[in-house]
Formats: structure tokens, C-alpha cells, sequence
């Protein structure tokens, strides 16, 4: 299976911030699932955003694990804040903006913004706010053990480094 | 100028109220971040990281939350802390009230000692270190 969320990395400063973009397509099964609709709404497909935290779970991620050289298995552990203010609809674009808050041994904070940008008019609207929490597992097991390779960062999120012209080396810290 | 213990509760306060979804109100001085606010492990990395923001302070890793200790079997047997443990406890912890600890010597009481007020502590003793 692919749980991969995002298509492209356009940015990475390392330790600072990850840019992303996802785009967002009817051929997605998911959206034939869910079909939203308010009193300022029509039932139309749209991207769930418990999938749009998920790419930004998978941006700030990589911005996290970067960091360290992908070292850490880098676990999703706290979504602080959420906050969306428009619909995901297909042939639109997502575009995710992780910014690095704090790193230490234990894990991460960032905070982040996603904007939908609409490819017919090149406008970009805010779509959401949202600001995570990542441990670095193997430093907070507490009595667990986990597996030594790094089950995190699989092949999928490696290629789509490289396929992005993402040198993976440059995250030293 | 020095920040006055009612400006730390105040701030201390907001980053709770943030971190853990409560209302202003309940954070009171002597509620207990796990028992009474609803804390869980990964909330105290995250109230560490917003209390260095809140009050431009750097708190290392532990420092705070020192959960290590439990981990060591000098320090604890048989769920139970030892004077050795406690001993290195008061010495983590000089913000908090172990009190009820050092009665019980319960594992499972250790959380009892993060109170709001043990938080309120810990901020004035790096303020007063950074002036």
C-alpha cells in the first residue's frame, strides 16, 4: 500500500522548513467516500483533513527527521492544533508549510500552514492551520524496544527526496 | 524588570491551557497535570518546549520531567522508590512537592508531584538564574 500524502517536496531548508505540494485528483478513491455538505456547501468529494494532517504529519516529518539525517524514527505523537477554513476539492492544489519550532533528543514541535491554490486563476488561499508533535521513539521507549532499521522513512519517502532534488545529506546536525 | 509570580501563573496558565485543552479555570495551583488536567507523556515535551518560548528559557532534555530516574533500579524495587531514589529525586526536582511521595514511595504516585504550582516553581527558579 501507498500512504504516501504528499507529491513533491519544493523546499527544504534544513532544520528551518519543508515545502510540499499535493495535488489533489478524482481518480482518489478516498474522495469518492466522502462527500461533505453545509448550510454554505453542496455535497461535493473532498479530500478528508484527517488526510491533509497526515500530509502535513508527512512534510513536517521528513523536515524533522532531515534534521538528524534520518537517524530518529520519527513518530507522529501530538496533533496540538488544527484549524481549517475551506474545503479540499479535486483539481486543486495543497500546499504544506512546515516550519521547524524545536528539536532536541526527545522530538519535535512545528507549526505549519496549508494553502489551496487554484490552478485555473493562480490564486492561493489559507486553508489550515496546523501545528504537531513528533517523538524521536528510540529516546522515549520506556521499556519498549523497537526494530533497528528505520521503519519510518521507508523507500517511498527516500525516493520522493531524490525525486525532489533533495540532496540527504544537508540535515547534519 | 522581574517577572512577578502572578505574570508566571498567568503565562504558565496560557501554555497549559494551550497544551492540554483545558479551561483557564482549572488550572488552579495545586491541580495535578496528569490526574486533574488530563496530561499524557508526550504533553510534558510539549509544555517544555512552549515554556521556553513563553519565557525565553532553555530547558534540557529531562530537566523538567525528569522520567529517568523510574527507569533505574537503583532507585526504584519492587514498584517502590528507594531513599536512594528519593534522595535523587528531591535533587531533580527542588520545584516540586514530594510530599505525598515520600509517603507512599509509589511508582504510580510519581505524577502526583507536577503540579501547576511545582510548573510556577520551576519557571521562577530559571528566571532567577537567567537574571
Amino acid at each position: 500500500m501507498r500512504w504516501i500524502w504528499i507529491d513533491r517536496i519544493i523546499e527544504l531548508t534544513a532544520r528551518r522548513r519543508c515545502v510540499a505540494i499535493k495535488n489533489i485528483s478524482l481518480a482518489e478513491d478516498v474522495l469518492h467516500d466522502h462527500f461533505p455538505a453545509g448550510p454554505h456547501q453542496p455535497a461535493q468529494p473532498v479530500m478528508p483533513n484527517t488526510l491533509i494532517i497526515e500530509g502535513m504529519a508527512q512534510t513536517a516529518g521528513l523536515l524533522v527527521g532531515h534534521a538528524r539525517q534520518f537517524r530518529e524514527k520519527v513518530i507522529l505523537a501530538k496533533i496540538s492544533r488544527a484549524r481549517f477554513l475551506l474545503p479540499a476539492v479535486p483539481g486543486y492544489t495543497l500546499r504544506y508549510t512546515a516550519v521547524l519550532d524545536r528539536i532536541d533528543d526527545a522530538g519535535a514541535a512545528t507549526t505549519g500552514t496549508v494553502e489551496l491554490i487554484d490552478p485555473a486563476r493562480g490564486s492561493t488561499d489559507l486553508l489550515g492551520e496546523i501545528d504537531l508533535m513528533f517523538s524521536h521513539i528510540d529516546r522515549n521507549r520506556k521499556g519498549l524496544s523497537f526494530p533497528d532499521h528505520n521503519f519510518v522513512f521507508t523507500d517511498q519517502f527516500i525516493s520522493l527526496l531524490r525525486q525532489s532534488g533533495i540532496a540527504l545529506d544537508q540535515g547534519a546536525a | 524588570m522581574a517577572t512577578t509570580q502572578q505574570e508566571v501563573y498567568g503565562k504558565v496558565r496560557d501554555v497549559l491551557v494551550d497544551a492540554l485543552g483545558v479551561d483557564a479555570d482549572e488550572v488552579v495551583a495545586d491541580a495535578q497535570l496528569v490526574s486533574d488536567l488530563g496530561a499524557e507523556s508526550i504533553d510534558f515535551l510539549d509544555i517544555a518546549f512552549r515554556l521556553e518560548k513563553a519565557f525565553g528559557i532553555k530547558i534540557e532534555q529531562g530537566e523538567l520531567f525528569p522520567d529517568n530516574v523510574l527507569n533505574d533500579p537503583k532507585y526504584v524495587a519492587d514498584g517502590k522508590i528507594t531513599d536512594v531514589g528519593l534522595a535523587e529525586l528531591r535533587k531533580r526536582l527542588p520545584h516540586a512537592n514530594l510530599q505525598q511521595l515520600e509517603t507512599s514511595r509509589k511508582v504510580d504516585d510519581f505524577s502526583s508531584v507536577f503540579t501547576v504550582d511545582a510548573l510556577v516553581r520551576f519557571v521562577q527558579s530559571k528566571l532567577a538564574i537567567a537574571t
